[in-house]
């Protein structure tokens, strides 16, 4: 048996920036099913937020209000004060690490202009700032590498849970496939989003809800789960990302007729509204027949910024739609449409990073979660563009601060080492023997096919219920699919089935929670209650599974400044 | 429909790696990758490779296709079929296969881990951003879009004959730091990478360039830490002596005098290495191949001290 006085699951960016607190003092094992270097948070592009006003005098107290407004009130206010407080501190830190950010012209941060946020507050280094915060905290992984080890192509199975206490994970070397438990005082789930169980997504074939569906077969619920976002700008049909940052330098968007269509939905902010409404404009033109060509086409514009401006800034999107539509946007308008972005829901957990179990906040002892696969909430039901790292870069350190404080002082809890591998292997032995009769890729196509139709931008009550007889019928399926490969060696396709899996059961978790929801709030829309309903609604909903199915409960929203008002760009 | 030649290794099966050949249609604006992920998920689910982000940002499905390092979902599949419809898809080279089309990343890992690859400030923090200017940003700019993706090591003409040359992307790396005006160690940076295994091992191939998906560019970034070494004066190597007897080989006499070029570069005081010189020596003189003892100039050289000149000011 493996032991770690701590082990954090995930290496993007909450990941390791816990580790790095948690190494001060303790011994701490990091495992991630890539490289560090190749977590999604490398792929975020256009900034990190913080009202540290080099370019515009900007406050906290701003970046709170935009916060909670882009979340149409659904976050809880009292986390997200601590959190926007914490974000200057957190951005200089990573500059002192070595992080490498655009400069103004008197050499500090740069900073530029993002949807929904009324400053210039977004940090950026390029395009490309996700990958130079992960690379600045993979280096100093690199520095502790005698208190933090870190586990490559290493896959979660499950979290060992006894008499309310979290002792470890139980865990595959991808490389080898032996099955191993790691014990641990603490656990730390910093595993990320499930985009991939949409058809259209920004999100790496990594994003598979491995941690959300752990903590939920753990007895754990899931927090605000139909709130999934979907991005303004995926390149068309591929889903991959154009940053917004397109928009915050200045892109347009138009529709087949060639017009700026934000216009009619938020002419004040226009292009820069928050996501939610953008992409909701978006795909209101293309169900209307706007589309560019009458296809689900929406063009960004970027030609009027100039080549200099695109060189300096965007260099990263102009090389996108070089290598992957052959378009140039200096010369030509990108094809894009609404693509799965972000899980604003996920695992409950409290402002300390502790998870929790009920709406009363009872914590399950030695459990943490952080960054995007933790639900605060800081987003509400909706996040704001470069709100995510820094998420993940706050709530990992403070994860890091909340572990050191619970476990420096315990002991290890004992671990039935057998037992737990025992399950885990009698669940791929029963992948190895399924009959055959069916395909996992048509089953994957199918539940990614008809969570973008049925639970995507538009949704209500008949389509959910569709898509959740659907879901149902395909983990049925699922049950006889066939396996080619039954090796031990480096054996990717029995993961890729156990992911499968996983997004089923998510999938159901997001469309019951999205059927449950009579409203339209942030990123969640019911083309049958098209109002937000704060009387009825205004509660975070807490989905727990029980032998009779899904049950969904509520959780109060903490209000503590600001009053839900009308929500208008 | 296109032919995937793809170069299958399974040891659990079979010590020996095999080519097997896969028919696929490809879909309009498929990547690469696309179609490997179509291979595996509608063909053979055992087909064996690394993948995650689809946006060239995470390094993960580097592998050679048609004999050089791409990433593969940076590439539409279409472009890559030759004249006989068929793709060729094999592991990186320069690390040892793991299976199929995975290698194993340990060495490229520990040569970055070699170069310290984390910043070594100046001073204790200040209370909030460190500043730099945009100029500094620059210099840095590239070589930090590095995704270590492997590609660069993989096609090295340096590491096929030595395993000891820190390659392509931990030099890049070194050259984030060295560059980095927040940095305190450029000189030991610089004088570490100098030695056996360093930037003067590199033979200026520019295959690195050629291979980075990113703008990164490898050898661009060793230049510039070869400028810096000779301007810092990090002279005592034969790399650097190399270079500057070429160099002043060139602006004296307009041509390279072959004599010279390796006693300068062992150092005039070097006994042991000028010794070491001697087998090769009197092996070119026996085979003829010695150059003239005598060495003239161009008749031109005029105009190259002119040049020079020029370089000067």
């Amino acid at each position: 048996m493996i032991q770690h006085d701590v082990v954090i699951v995930g290496a993007g960016l909450a990941g390791m920036r816990c580790a790095l607190e948690v190494c001060k003092d303790m011994d701490v094992g990091v495992l991630t099913k890539v490289y560090p270097s190749r977590s999604h948070s490398g792929a975020a592009q256009g900034g990190i937020a913080a009202s540290l006003g080099n370019v515009e005098s900007d406050s906290w107290e701003e970046h709170m209000y935009d916060t909670i407004k882009g979340g149409d009130f659904l976050n809880d206010q009292d986390a997200v004060e601590e959190y926007v407080k914490a974000a200057p501190n957190v951005i200089y830190e990573l500059e002192h690490m070595g992080c490498i950010f655009s400069r103004t012209a008197d050499g500090k941060i740069a900073q530029r202009s993002f949807g929904g946020h009324s400053k210039p507050r977004a940090c950026f280094s390029a395009d490309r700032t996700g990958h130079a915060i992960l690379h600045a905290l993979h280096e100093q992984l690199m520095k502790n590498s005698k208190s933090v080890k870190i586990y490559n192509e290493w896959y979660m199975h499950s979290l060992i849970v006894e008499d309310g206490r979290c002792n470890g994970v139980v865990v595959s070397n991808i490389q080898t496939g032996e099955v191993e438990v790691i014990q641990a005082k603490a656990v730390v789930f910093a595993t990320g989003g499930y985009g991939r169980v949409y058809n259209i997504t920004s999100n790496a074939f990594a994003g598979t809800a491995d941690g959300g569906m752990a903590a939920f077969e753990a007895g754990i619920p899931l927090e605000d789960t139909e709130f999934v976002q979907f991005h303004p700008s995926g390149l068309y049909r591929q889903g991959i990302l154009f940053s917004e940052a397109a928009r915050g330098e200045g892109g347009y968007l138009l529709n087949g007729k060639g017009e700026r269509f934000m216009e009619k939905y938020a002419p004040s902010r226009m292009e820069l509204a928050p996501r939610d409404i953008v992409a909701r404009a978006e795909q209101s033109e293309i169900n209307a027949g706007r589309g560019v060509d009458g296809k689900d086409i929406i063009h960004l514009d970027l030609r009027h910024l100039g080549k200099d401006r695109i060189m300096e800034r965007l260099p990263q999107i102009r090389q996108l739609g070089i290598d992957f539509i052959g378009v140039d946007c200096i010369t030509d308008c990108l094809p894009i449409q609404p693509t799965a972005h972000y899980s604003m829901g996920g695992i409950p957990t409290d402002k300390y990073s502790h998870v929790i179990l009920d709406e009363q906040g009872t914590r399950l002892n030695g459990f943490f979660a952080a960054g995007e696969c933790a639900c605060v909430s800081v987003h509400g039901g909706n996040r704001l563009g470069t709100n995510s790292l820094l998420d993940a870069v706050v709530f990992g350190e403070r994860a890091g601060k909340s572990v050191l404080d619970y476990a420096l002082n315990i002991d290890y809890a004992d671990v039935n080492e057998g037992q737990e591998k025992a399950r885990v292997l009698k669940k791929i032995e029963d992948v190895f023997q399924r009959d055959g009769s069916e395909c996992y890729e048509d089953i994957r196509n199918e539940m990614k096919k008809i969570m973008m139709s049925h639970c995507g931008v538009f949704r209500d009550e008949e389509k959910l219920k569709v898509c959740i007889d659907t879901l149902k019928d395909l983990q049925e399926r699922y049950k006889k699919g066939k396996v080619t490969d039954k090796g031990k060696l480096f054996n990717t396709e029995i993961y890729e089935i156990i992911e499968l899996g996983n997004m089923l059961s998510m999938a159901q978790v997001i469309a019951f929670a999205a059927l449950h929801r009579q409203e339209s709030r942030g990123g969640h829309f019911r083309t049958d209650f098209p109002k937000r309903d704060d009387e009825k609604f205004l509660h975070h909903s807490m989905v727990y599974g029980s032998p009779d199915g899904m049950i969904v409960k509520k959780k109060p929203v903490v209000i503590t400044k600001h009053q839900p008002a009308e929500r208008t760009y | 429909m296109a032919t995937f030649r793809i170069k299958r290794f399974n040891p659990e099966k079979q010590p020996e790696p095999y080519f097997e050949e896969f028919q696929l249609d490809i879909p309009a604006g498929a990547t690469l990758l696309d179609c490997m992920n179509q291979i595996k998920w509608t063909l053979d689910g055992s087909l064996t490779y690394r993948m995650s982000c689809r946006s060239a940002i995470c390094g993960s499905c580097a592998i050679k296709a048609n004999g050089h390092a791409i990433l593969a979902c940076q590439r539409q599949g279409a472009h890559l079929v030759d004249n006989n419809d068929t793709v060729t898809l094999e592991p990186l080279g320069n690390m040892k296969p793991i299976k199929d089309l995975v290698v194993d990343f340990t060495p490229f890992w520990d040569k970055i881990n070699k170069i310290k690859p984390y910043l070594e400030p100046k001073e204790a923090p200040p209370e909030k951003e460190r500043l730099q200017s945009q100029e500094d940003f620059k210099l840095i700019d590239d070589s930090s879009t590095c995704i270590m993706c492997g590609a660069c090591y993989s096609d090295c003409n340096v590491l096929e004959v030595d395993d000891n040359f820190l390659g392509p992307a931990a030099l890049a790396k070194a050259q984030r730091f060295i560059s980095d005006s927040r940095d305190s160690q450029t000189l030991e940076r610089v004088k570490e990478i100098s030695e056996p295994g360093g930037i003067w091992d590199c033979t200026h191939c520019g295959e690195c360039v050629e291979r980075c998906p990113k703008p990164a560019r490898p050898f661009d970034r060793i230049k510039e830490v070869m400028t810096v070494a000779l301007k810092e004066g990090v002279h005592n190597n034969n790399g650097a002596r190399h270079a500057l007897s070429f160099f002043n080989s060139v602006k004296r006499s307009g041509n390279l005098n072959e004599n010279r070029i390796p006693v300068e570069s062992m150092g005039f005081f070097n006994i042991p290495g000028l010794l070491s010189l001697l087998p090769i020596g009197l092996r070119m003189f026996l085979k003829g191949k010695v150059p003239p003892v005598i060495h003239h100039s161009i008749e031109e050289v005029d105009d190259v001290k002119r040049i020079f000149k020029e370089l000067d000011k």
